[in-house]
Parts: C-alpha cells; sequence; structure tokens
C-alpha cells in the first residue's frame, strides 16, 4: 500500500498530539518552494515513533543533520526521509536545549541513520542516546574534542 | 577473538559450535583497490570476512563550515571539489537550490546546456568507474579504452569553461559561458561514436567469462537493504528500483525528455554494472534530444549585485553520477548561508557495504566495494 500526503499529514498530526504551543507543527509545503512535501516539528522523545511510522509506510533515510541556533540557545536536529517509488519527501525536526544536547538514536529502525548521526555527533555535539558507537569521531581527527560547526565554535 | 559463533558462508555451508580464531586485517587506508584513503577494518576467519568497519575521514575538509563562512558565490568552486569525476551535477545542485530560494527564473538556454554538460559527466564519470573497476578485477585494458573516450568529454569540457576537472561552469540563474558550435558540433559526434565504443565494451567486458564469475550472483544488496541504509544511484537500481531522481523530484528539464531508466532486480555487483552500461546510452539518448531542441537566447538570468537568501530552509536533489545528492540550505536571510548540508551518495552507498560483506571471501568484497563506485572525497566531504 503506498502512502499518500494526506494519510502521513493525518498520521503525524495523531503522532504529534494537540500541542498548544505549536499549532503548525504538520505542515503540508510546496515542493516546488521548499524541496520536502512535508515538514514536521516533534518533540525530542517522538523522533524513534515518527521513524517508526516512516519506517512503517516504507520510507527511507535520506540524511540527519544539525543547525545550532545559537541565539534562541537551541539544537535543531532535522531528519530527512525520502520514498523510493512514492515522489513524496519528509523533514522531520525536533530542538533540544543547546547545553545538554540529546536525542534518542534511530539507528535501531534505520541503521544507514547511524553514520549520519556520528557525522552529526561530530559537527555538533549532539548525542544520540542508545547509538553503538558515538567515539571516537566519524569525519573529525581521532582526537578532536572540539565541535566545528557549533555557531561559538573558535578554531 | 574466541567465541561460539555460527557463521553462514557465501557458499551456502556453515560451521558452528567450535571456538574459532579469527584474525584482524587492515585494509588501507592507502589500498588500490579503494581508489583514495578509505580503510577498513576486517576480522577474518580464514578468508571469510566475518565482520568489516569501514573507517573514513582521512580527507576530511569541512565543506560545510566553508558554506557557512563565505558568500553564496564564494562557495561555487567547492562543490566541484566533493565528487571530483562529477562536479557538474555537485554545482548543478548548488546553484539550484540557490535559485529555488531566491525565486531565480533559469533562461530556457541555459538549462538545455545544464542537461547536456551533466549527461556527459555522467558518462564520463561512469567511464572512470567502470575501466577502474575492470582494473581491481584484473583486466587493465579497459581503463585505457575509458579514459581514452573520457578525454574527448574532457575537451569539449574544456572548451566551454577551461577546465578540465573542477569545472564550476554553472552560474546562479545561468552560466558563466555561452556554448558555441564547436561544442554543438563535437557533442554531436561524440553520441554515434560513443554508442560504437559501448557495443566494443559489451564485447570486450561484459560478456567476458571472467567478469561474469567474479560478479554475478556475488556482492548482493537487495532492495530492502538498500531502503535501510538509504543507498542510490545504480546501487539501488541493480537492487530492481527504478529510483532515479531525474524522475522522482524532476528538476531542471528533465521532465522534457524521454529516457528510461535501467533497473536489474538481481541486486548483485553484475546487476550494477549493467545498470551503469545502460545509463551512458540512456545518457546519450537525453543528450541527443537536448540537441535538437536546443533553443538560442540569454544564457544569464538578471541578478541583484548582492545576493541574499529569505529566511527558511530549501532542498534540492540531482542525481548525480553515483547517486542521489541533496542539499539542505537554511537562510537566516544574510548573504552566507546559515547551514549548508552536504548529503552525499557515497556515504549512504558505503555504509551497507559492512553488513553485506559479512560472509564473503576478500576478493569478492573487493570486487564489491568497486561496484559502489566510490569517490572518498565525497563521503568525506
Amino acid at each position: 500500500m503506498k502512502p499518500t500526503l494526506e494519510q502521513l499529514t493525518q498520521e503525524f498530526t495523531q503522532l504529534v498530539g494537540p500541542a498548544p504551543a505549536a499549532p503548525a507543527a504538520v505542515q503540508v509545503v510546496d515542493f516546488a518552494a521548499r524541496g520536502v512535501n512535508l515538514d514536521v516539528t516533534v518533540a525530542p522523545d517522538q523522533v524513534v515513533a515518527a521513524a517508526q511510522l516512516l519506517d512503517r509506510h516504507g520510507f527511507s533515510i535520506d540524511t540527519i543533520t544539525g543547525v545550532d541556533w545559537l541565539a534562541q540557545g537551541q539544537m535543531e536536529v532535522v531528519y530527512d526521509y525520502m520514498h523510493f517509488t512514492v515522489n513524496l519527501r519528509v523533514a522531520v525536526r525536533t530542538r533540544v536545549p543547546r547545553d545538554d544536547p540529546k536525542v534518542p538514536t534511530i539507528s535501531t529502525i534505520f541503521p544507514g541513520a547511524n553514520w549520519h548521526e556520528r557525522e552529526t555527533h561530530d559537527f555538533f555535539g549532539i548525542y544520540f542516546t542508545g547509538h553503538p558507537k558515538m567515539s571516537p569521531p566519524f569525519l573529525l581527527p581521532e582526537d578532536a574534542d572540539f565541535h566545528p560547526l557549533k555557531k561559538d565554535y573558535k578554531p | 577473538m574466541t567465541a561460539t559463533q555460527e557463521i553462514i558462508y557465501a557458499g551456502g555451508g556453515s560451521i558452528s559450535a567450535l571456538p574459532q580464531e579469527t584474525f584482524v586485517l587492515n585494509v588501507g587506508p592507502q589500498h588500490p583497490a579503494a581508489h583514495g584513503v578509505l580503510r577498513i577494518l576486517m576480522e577474518m576467519d580464514g578468508e571469510w570476512i566475518t565482520s568489516a568497519e569501514p573507517i573514513v575521514g582521512y580527507i576530511h575538509r569541512m565543506h560545510e563550515k566553508m558554506g557557512e563562512n563565505r558568500t553564496y558565490a564564494k562557495f561555487l568552486p567547492n562543490t566541484s571539489r566533493i565528487d571530483y569525476l562529477a562536479a557538474i551535477h555537485y554545482t548543478h545542485a548548488y546553484v539550484g537550490v540557490v535559485e529555488r530560494a531566491a525565486k531565480i527564473e533559469v533562461p530556457l538556454r541555459a538549462e538545455y546546456i545544464r542537461v547536456i554538460t551533466a549527461e556527459l559527466q555522467r558518462i564520463s564519470s561512469h567511464l572512470v568507474g567502470w575501466g577502474a573497476w575492470i582494473m581491481d578485477l584484473g583486466g587493465l585494458t579497459p581503463i585505457l579504452y575509458a579514459f581514452d573516450d573520457r578525454e574527448k568529454i574532457l575537451d569539449l569540457f574544456e572548451h566551454i569553461c577551461g577546465a578540465r576537472l573542477t569545472y564550476c561552469y554553472h552560474r546562479f540563474g545561468g552560466l558563466c559561458n555561452d556554448v558555441d558550435d564547436f561544442f554543438l558540433q563535437g557533442t554531436r559526434d561524440f553520441v554515434p561514436y560513443m554508442r560504437k565504443r559501448l557495443k566494443m565494451y559489451r564485447d570486450l567486458v561484459t560478456d567476458n567469462i571472467i567478469v561474469r564469475k567474479r560478479l554475478e550472483g556475488i556482492g548482493i544488496m537487495d532492495a530492502e537493504m538498500c531502503r535501510r541504509y538509504g543507498a542510490t544511484g545504480p546501487v539501488i537500481r541493480g537492487a530492481g528500483i527504478p529510483y532515479d531522481v531525474r524522475r522522482a523530484e524532476p528538476y531542471s528539464i528533465y521532465s522534457q525528455f524521454d529516457f528510461e531508466i535501467p533497473h536489474y532486480p538481481q541486486g548483485d555487483s553484475m546487476a550494477r554494472y549493467l545498470v551503469r552500461m545502460d545509463e551512458m546510452e540512456q545518457s546519450l539518448r537525453i543528450i541527443e534530444q537536448a540537441l535538437d531542441k536546443i533553443p538560442g537566447g540569454p544564457i544569464q538570468a538578471k541578478l541583484p549585485r548582492v545576493l541574499k537568501l529569505p529566511a527558511g530552509d530549501y532542498c534540492y536533489a540531482v542525481e548525480a553520477g553515483r547517486g542521489r545528492f541533496m542539499i539542505r540550505l537554511v537562510s537566516d536571510g544574510k548573504d552566507t548561508a546559515y547551514r549548508l548540508k552536504l548529503r552525499t551518495p557515497c556515504l549512504s552507498n558505503l555504509s551497507p557495504f559492512a553488513e553485506a560483506c559479512r560472509g564473503m571471501i576478500l576478493p569478492d568484497a573487493l570486487a564489491m566495494l568497486g561496484s559502489l563506485d566510490l569517490v572518498i572525497p565525497d563521503i568525506d566531504r
């Protein structure tokens, strides 16, 4: 059964729940303008459930990345998903406090997430709890104890 | 390591119950089969691999940081240096994401030239991958033929932009140079020439019994494995799924061309080989159609002097030589990117390797590594 945009929107709205602070947690966006079809904001403890939902619908992991919002004191983790047979792109994002950035790993659902999470840990210092191998660094030098994409990083 | 374990070998047999002696084999970081600085730690049980762990990052250059600390135009040359064998596709993706964010209309002639150069690039990229891979398998002749043909493409590129490897031919809203009759005629002549050569390659290599024995039924990466790891490009198409970004998320003017997406259901190294060979044929078809329809007109849209993108985040994906290349650009309204994520195909294509090579013998695993057509700077960025 192939997923449709309406179905995903509905299921994600159910997953995210009635969060009053984020009225537009599940957004259908214009692909031609943004390059994704669905943009979902979830709580940090919901990323695994979101990955399971997309896994059930046959999605594949595209990439995982972070964004450092220094002014807001937050770290954002963005999960990009793609589908090989249905032309749908979904972005799932979550925000964690900048001084203690921890997100549960989704490498148990998508093994491909393993390397993307290690890379995100390298660059931003975001810790993925339950990840099988958070150190040594993935792309950075073996002894690197810095996170170069943090906005307050000084070389 | 001594432990009680059961290992199912690729041949079908299994050895169980007894404690076994294994040893660690370090492949790389300087190894001819890696075609770059890739290191793989393999735990071997005799000839068989019980586990493998690729170790990457030896030529990490932090392109993503460079994308954040310089203006959009200044980052443009970097994009040719991520996958140096398919530079045109990467620059295309980068100008694409900026054009998407700034809502720049690209003139039609520029779009046609972008498609022609992208498909020429795909052929040249597959030629190197093909030649180098066959060289790994022990056949030294094909790479000489492949480089001979690639030379013709590089000459055409050199004529239009002056570079033979790191082109940086695209500009936001267009291209740096228009093409002339020399390029158009040269490309037109190249199509029938390459068709003849592809036939020769088929006779020389594809039907060769040694190649068949080394590749058929070996190195299985099925569709489900590709999905869980996010492997794309010839790897997913060799697993029977016709996924191609040119069709799935049509960019540029690819929706106007008639071409097939070659795919083979076997999922073995041979399937990935055949996908690449057929793709070159399809690229020639696209080039032919584009040459017939290429319009006149300008090649560059009018742009503001200082390019600032509206705040928000934007994605743009292209089908690069080795698979899906996606850029996620986060802008905060300034003249530099707030965050620039480069999603490269080789990283995702290599990550299932550890799972796929378990239980294989070493030479088969290296043949499979060749079938992934890795470019290491593309993994390390």
